[in-house]
């Protein structure tokens, strides 16, 4: 047994001069997350080298287009939000005059998703940056039309999911076992054999965020009209932005 | 079996004075023990610049150039260095908006990353800005469970790939996620989404067994954890063995600490993420010995 064990470590000892071939372990492990703030230099030349994008960039994004006497997060609270009711507000009231000259016809309602409200607007000046944070993406408005039976899908849908996305002209009250006590649009139940006109944007009309309703549709109309520039057209149109949580969409508690 | 060991060495160290000497016996049995650092970081989302001092959730936080001063100071420390980023690189600020993301990649190429994977938003702009953008990128895009074979980026994203650092050998590879219902499919065309669990055993098999690495880290933008089926970084751990790392992102979850889980062996692994926006950089710091220094109750892990 001892010539045996002799044997074995001579050989691993002579594999180990002859190459590295001696397999390495993990001893030990550290870790921790660094947070980066004010304590921390910036690099200098790194520092030149964004100033002329910044600069650039900060001309045309300084402009102030109007105030908000209080933050907005999408995070504020549950089932419907200031800020997602700003925006579904902004674009029923942005698109509803194009809608209705070029369709003789009006937009119902409007349904967009929290996922899609990527900032908070703060306390202050809101200006053309503010837009740009609220809505990176270049994802375009447009009007889906929806059977009464897609319809009560998205409701179904926003009753299953129970997140804030946003919605205007249609109100949601769930009972607090989360079934559906009243579903309205344009403050009417919906009626078999209706069509209702939906404001949405391209990534919920081609299946995001499996929003599958949206692919039942009878027409889709293009309204060639960025949300982006909706809402930074809506700020310059308002002075004060200082939208509020009401009874859109709400659970009964028990 | 302590007592063996003992005798094992002694018996060894006997013979081994006898063929050469004491100087190179002690310079090959206290080999230095190897220390690696890895640096990471995950949705930063074009958020070149600090947030605002006014800011409502993180004021005068972030910021690339002073990533830069930090990863600087620890590269300094230890030059052994691997950094990495989980994707989400893309979309978030104008300087996305403006420059479809050439900054972004021009920074992380000043910053010295070594590779990234990508994310659901590197598609914003469509397979074709993420490529038109690549000649700015000196750092590997790692995915494995995407097949982009019919897709312009063909050829242009590894499925994994081995860094040596101090003669240690660390595989990387990287998983993306479901990209249906996520990117519009004008955006990523013919990518094919594999499954990312079976592709992290075929991985694993690679690099731990035949390429012998001696770490192995996932670079994943699946998620850190949903309360469904869908998977995500938690569940992956579970499910997968001879993964040491598992660098997050998407879910854009900021963890006091990195979670220390367990695989399919029961063995530990290590997951963290660093929420988003480049707020945090996540530092996981390996240190690794030849096989019979280690200690059998495992390894020890501070967090």
């Amino acid at each position: 047994m001892k010539k045996f064990s002799f044997f074995l470590s001579f050989c691993s000892i002579v594999s180990l001069i002859a190459c590295k071939e001696q397999a390495l372990q993990v001893s030990k492990i550290e870790g921790k997350e660094i947070n980066i703030n004010d304590s921390i230099s910036s690099n200098k030349d790194l520092d030149e080298f964004i100033a002329p994008y910044a600069e650039h960039i900060e001309e045309e994004m300084s402009a102030t287009l109007a105030y908000a006497p209080k933050s907005l997060s999408k995070t504020d609270s549950k089932y419907n939000t200031a800020i997602g009711n700003m925006e579904a507000d902004a674009v029923l009231e942005m698109l509803q005059p194009l809608f209705v000259a070029r369709m003789q016809d009006s937009i119902d309602g409007v349904l967009l998703n929290y996922g899609g409200i990527r900032s908070t607007i703060n306390q202050g000046n809101i200006t053309t940056k503010t837009g740009y944070n609220l809505m990176p993406f270049e994802n375009e408005a447009v009007v889906v039309k929806l059977s009464a039976e897609a319809m009560q899908e998205l409701f179904d849908y926003l009753a299953k999911h129970q997140a804030a996305h946003p919605i205007s002209g249609m109100q949601l009250i769930l009972n607090p076992d989360g079934s559906i006590k009243k579903a309205t649009i344009q403050n009417k139940n919906l009626e078999n054999g209706k069509f209702y006109y939906i404001a949405t944007n391209d990534y919920l009309k081609n299946g995001g965020d499996h929003m599958d309703f949206f692919a039942k549709n009878d027409t889709v109309i293009t309204m060639n009209y960025k949300l982006r520039n909706l809402f930074i057209d809506y700020f310059k149109k308002k002075d004060t932005i200082a939208p509020v949580r009401d009874e859109r969409f709400i659970k009964l508690e028990e | 079996m302590k007592r063996k060991t003992f005798i094992q060495q002694t018996t060894a160290a006997g013979v081994f004075t006898g063929i050469g000497g004491l100087g190179l016996l002690t310079s090959s049995f206290k080999s230095p023990v190897k220390h690696i650092t890895i640096l990471h970081t995950n949705d930063v989302h074009s958020h070149i610049e600090a947030f605002p001092a006014d800011d409502a959730k993180f004021p005068n936080q972030g910021g690339v150039s002073r990533r830069y001063t930090l990863i600087e100071a620890i590269r300094k420390e230890n030059p052994n260095t691997l950094l990495l980023d989980a994707g989400d690189i893309f979309q978030g600020t104008p300087f996305f908006n403006f420059y479809g993301g050439e900054l972004e990649f021009k920074l992380m190429s000043k910053l010295k990353y070594d590779a990234a994977t990508l994310g659901n938003h590197d598609f914003d702009n469509g397979i074709d800005g993420f490529y038109a953008q690549l000649p700015h990128a000196d750092f590997s895009f790692i995915n494995s469970n995407y097949d982009f074979s019919n897709t312009m980026i063909d050829g242009k994203v590894k499925d994994h790939q081995i860094f040596i650092k101090d003669g240690v050998k660390i595989g990387v590879f990287g998983l993306g996620i479901e990209l249906d219902g996520l990117v519009s499919k004008n955006n990523y065309k013919e990518t094919k989404y594999l499954n990312p669990v079976e592709i992290a055993q075929e991985m694993t098999k690679k690099l731990k067994q035949q390429e012998k690495c001696d770490l192995v880290i996932c670079l994943s933008h699946l998620g850190y954890h949903y309360e469904t089926d869908k998977i995500d970084d938690l569940k992956l751990a579970a499910k997968t063995k001879d993964i040491d790392l598992i660098i997050g992102g998407h879910t854009h979850t900021f963890l006091p600490k990195p979670t220390i889980t367990t695989n399919i062996e029961g063995k530990k692994v290590l997951v963290n993420q660093t929420g988003w926006a480049g707020v945090n950089l996540g530092r996981i710091d390996f240190y690794l010995d030849e096989e019979n220094n280690v200690s059998a109750d495992g390894v020890a892990i501070e967090v």
